[in-house]
């Protein structure tokens, strides 16, 4: 194939493009694009050939479980918000609030085809029932906010959306909502909450949305990139979708990939790639000769993937088997120089943040082990602090209201699992191997590689450098010397010196 | 809109736009999703409209479109000829596409260069 | 999220007196919309200045418990005006991987304030921003409008002194 097309890199050889399918491709703000590349062929078609019933069985038969981290089966939500009396008031919600650090793929559908989740929407309102929908979004996205504000106006002035669609008598509307940044508000019970208007905490599950949901009325919540596989499933069938992927989890899964890696962007792969012919084949692997350490997925949520994994089929079963999440699919790759205790605490510290407070387990507990993780890495640790840390962590977990605190800790454990080495290092030796963490470190001259000519010294802020009286062979000048007490860590002398005789450990 | 068959009409009306299927018909999309945009996107959009229309070129359309994957080459600009050609250019200025413009487009020739084919991925 | 009052008084137009009725008047009915409203004032206002809060209270006859509650919990809501200037850093993980955390610190020194914070002359304000989702940049730093991409400690002090004359 000629090489100056996209297609023809490995990049996007490895990829199978499902929920991406038009985005770089068609005007998002032209709907008449969307529908020359099959737009509202299935609503048509769920509308005027299929029962409510025969849509929920076919999303059941394509296996499409949700892609917001839970996984749960699409087909079985919808079910659940089936029946009851007729023209009892239902909602479809879009989860739009996509706030794992480092996600970014709900965006770039919203951005680049924002009428396969309108279109979605309304499939999903037919077969449950409802007659209204919001998308809930996130304010930090105001792009994609702009071209779905158009996308809903233009789908009113064709008719999809509004009344007696197709002429089938069914009626659907949506409205956007946008999130004020908290995180807590992507846990479903929390997102309905402040789509009333008040503070976004959870609530108890049962009774679960699908029940009692959005102004108490049974509501299905869909995160955007389960929806944007819906219009396809119908117009293809649920064989085709359930042909892609594993055993249990079919279909395609879109990765942001970040961090120390090559290529970083997104990608959409079918399920069950390995993890090396994503970092390696689409990646193209770790810059600068590094070497890769682990991969971290589901963000604040979720945990890392280590090399002793690479070749494990990606999907939710195996995922979950050795502690890690898919979550939504910020994928951040990681090398030598990060620091996994940093790494955790970084979560930990974002948790602490945006736990809502509304309970204890995770209010106190998550501020309690970034304590912990605080005094290890500043170089006061102890080997009991990691049996309480374990301890800790395991109680916020099973203890925490909802989602967000019961899988705060997930970060902590899997490090301490997959990197335990590295804990004891920064508590026994007061070290920190990847050389991250500030009190730990420590500045030293090599006097066999020092010239010394004296720049060090003179960018040194502190006076921490002296000349000693020790001269190398083959040398005019004695070297220099850190005195550690004086010593403020900041670099300089390392930046300066031309000759690599400085070294940080 | 009433039937699939309003549907198809629509479709059948602009698919050959999005896969031009004349020689010579061009399509020049830019990606202009947030991480297009704060790469630098915008400008070379203007700036690709602005030449297009100075040299008054037929049978090219320009077209914003969301993002295609690959951040860190952001601004990106392909394009898509008769056949299923299809031309990726990668991290672009207003120089680089005018210089795409006047000599891929006007003159036939793909900038080899400012392709995909002379990065890693 | 811990948020700081501000230290600089109120002090609101007319003009933005007449906006802010107008939007509580086209929400009026409209189910769950105190978030909605509060959003309006804020980019009416620039920020939620406590009189802001009371008013809109009074107005949508709720407790001024429930609005500042709501405006309190939400990261988005700020209870401090911004600078001519208003200087943000994503500390989103693919930024904070590839170092803003120190480009973060680089910039509380250059600015001399804390994140959340203003200058006293109004002109610098500084924020820690979640995830904008322009990870393949990263680390990302926003001053109003413009985006400086791969930032390094080092380029902070001469991208800063651009906006300072």
């Amino acid at each position: 194939m000629d090489n100056t097309s996209i297609l023809s890199t490995r990049f996007y050889g490895g990829q199978k493009r499902v929920a991406l399918r038009n985005c770089g491709i068609i005007d998002p703000e032209n709907i008449d694009e969307y529908i020359a590349v099959d737009g509202y062929q299935a609503l048509a078609k769920v509308l005027t050939q299929m029962t409510p019933q025969q849509v929920v069985d076919e999303i059941t038969k394509s296996g499409l479980r949700g892609r917001g981290g839970g996984g749960f089966p699409t087909g079985r939500k919808w079910q659940f918000a089936m029946g009851g009396e007729p023209g009892t008031q239902k909602y479809v919600v879009c989860n739009a609030d996509e706030g794992d650090p480092g996600a970014f793929m709900d965006r770039s559908v919203l951005e680049g085809d924002p009428h396969s989740v309108i279109e979605a929407m309304a499939i999903a309102g037919y077969a449950i029932g409802a007659s209204e929908g919001y998308i809930y979004v996130r304010a930090e996205y105001p792009v994609a906010i702009k071209r779905l504000e158009l996308a809903i106006k233009s789908a009113r002035e064709y008719g999809f959306l509004g009344k007696n669609i197709f002429g089938s008598g069914f009626n659907f509307d949506i409205q956007l909502r946008l999130g004020a940044g908290a995180f807590v508000c992507g846990e479903e019970t929390a997102l309905l909450t402040s789509i009333e208007g008040k503070r976004g905490e959870p609530r108890p599950r049962p009774p679960y949305p699908a029940v009692k949901g959005l102004f108490g009325c049974p509501t299905i919540i869909n995160n955007v990139e389960t929806l944007a596989c819906v219009a396809q499933i119908i117009n293809k069938g649920a064989d085709w979708f359930a042909s892609m992927g594993t055993e249990k989890s079919k279909g395609t899964k879109v990765f942001a990939l970040g961090g120390k890696i090559t290529n970083t962007g997104l990608i959409e792969v079918p399920m069950g790639t390995t993890l090396r012919e994503v970092i390696y084949d689409i990646g193209g692997g770790i810059p600068g000769g590094k070497q890769f350490k682990a991969a971290q997925t589901g963000g604040p949520s979720g945990g890392c993937i280590p090399k002793e994994h690479l070749d494990a089929p990606i999907d939710y079963e195996n995922l979950s088997a050795i502690g890690c999440i898919m979550g939504s699919g910020g994928m951040i790759v990681m090398d030598e120089d990060n620091c996994m205790v940093d790494i955790a605490k970084f979560f930990l510290g974002f948790t602490v943040d945006e736990s809502c407070g509304k309970c204890t387990p995770c209010r106190v507990g998550t501020k309690r082990m970034l304590e912990m993780l605080d005094k290890i890495t500043s170089g006061n640790g102890e080997m009991e602090d990691l049996k309480r840390l374990e301890e800790l962590a395991n109680y916020v977990k099973s203890c925490s209201l909802c989602g967000l605190g019961q899988t705060a800790p997930n970060p902590v454990l899997s490090t301490l699992r997959f990197f335990r080495d590295e804990y004891i290092a920064h508590i026994v030796e007061k070290r920190c191997p990847a050389g991250v963490c500030k009190d730990l470190l420590r500045f030293t001259i090599d006097r066999d590689k020092c010239i010394g000519c004296g720049m060090c010294s003179k960018v040194c802020p502190s006076n921490a450098i002296y000349v000693t009286d020790y001269t190398a062979p083959g040398r005019r000048k004695p070297s220099y010397a850190i005195d550690p007490e004086k010593c403020i860590k900041c670099g300089a002398c390392r930046d300066t010196c031309k000759f690599g005789a400085i070294e940080k450990k | 809109m009433k039937t699939i068959s309003d549907l198809n009409a629509i479709k059948a009306k602009v698919i050959d736009k999005i896969y031009p299927k004349n020689p010579g018909e061009k399509r020049i999309v830019i990606g202009l999703a947030t991480c297009g945009i704060s790469a630098g996107a915008q400008p070379v959009y203007d700036e690709i409209v602005k030449a297009v229309k100075e040299l008054g070129l037929d049978g090219v359309s320009v077209v914003a479109t969301g993002c295609v994957g690959i951040c860190q080459y952001e601004p990106i600009v392909e394009v898509f000829e008769s056949g299923g050609k299809r031309v990726t250019y990668v991290s672009m200025t207003p120089e680089k596409a005018r210089r795409v413009v006047q000599e891929h487009i006007a003159g036939g020739v793909p900038v080899l260069e400012y392709t995909v084919a002379n990065t890693k991925l | 999220m811990k948020k700081k009052l501000t230290t600089v008084p109120f002090n609101g137009t007319e003009e933005q007196l007449r906006k802010l009725d107008e939007l509580i008047e086209s929400k009026r009915g409209v189910k769950g919309s105190l978030m909605s409203v509060l959003q309006g004032a804020q980019d009416i206002y620039g920020y939620l200045p406590i009189e802001v809060q009371r008013y809109i209270a009074s107005k949508l006859d709720v407790s001024l418990s429930e609005v500042y509650g709501v405006a309190s919990f939400y990261s988005q809501f700020t209870f401090n005006p911004k600078g001519t200037y208003s200087v943000s850093i994503c500390l989103g993980t693919a930024c904070y991987v590839k170092g803003s955390g120190a480009v973060l610190e680089k910039l509380k020194e250059v600015l001399g304030i804390e994140e959340g914070e203003i200058t006293p002359d109004r002109t610098f304000s500084l924020e820690v921003t979640r995830c904008i989702g322009a990870c393949g940049l990263a680390p990302v730093m926003i001053i109003n409008n413009d985006v400086y991409s791969k930032m390094t400690p080092d380029e902070v002090e001469g991208i800063i002194a651009k906006y300072r004359i």
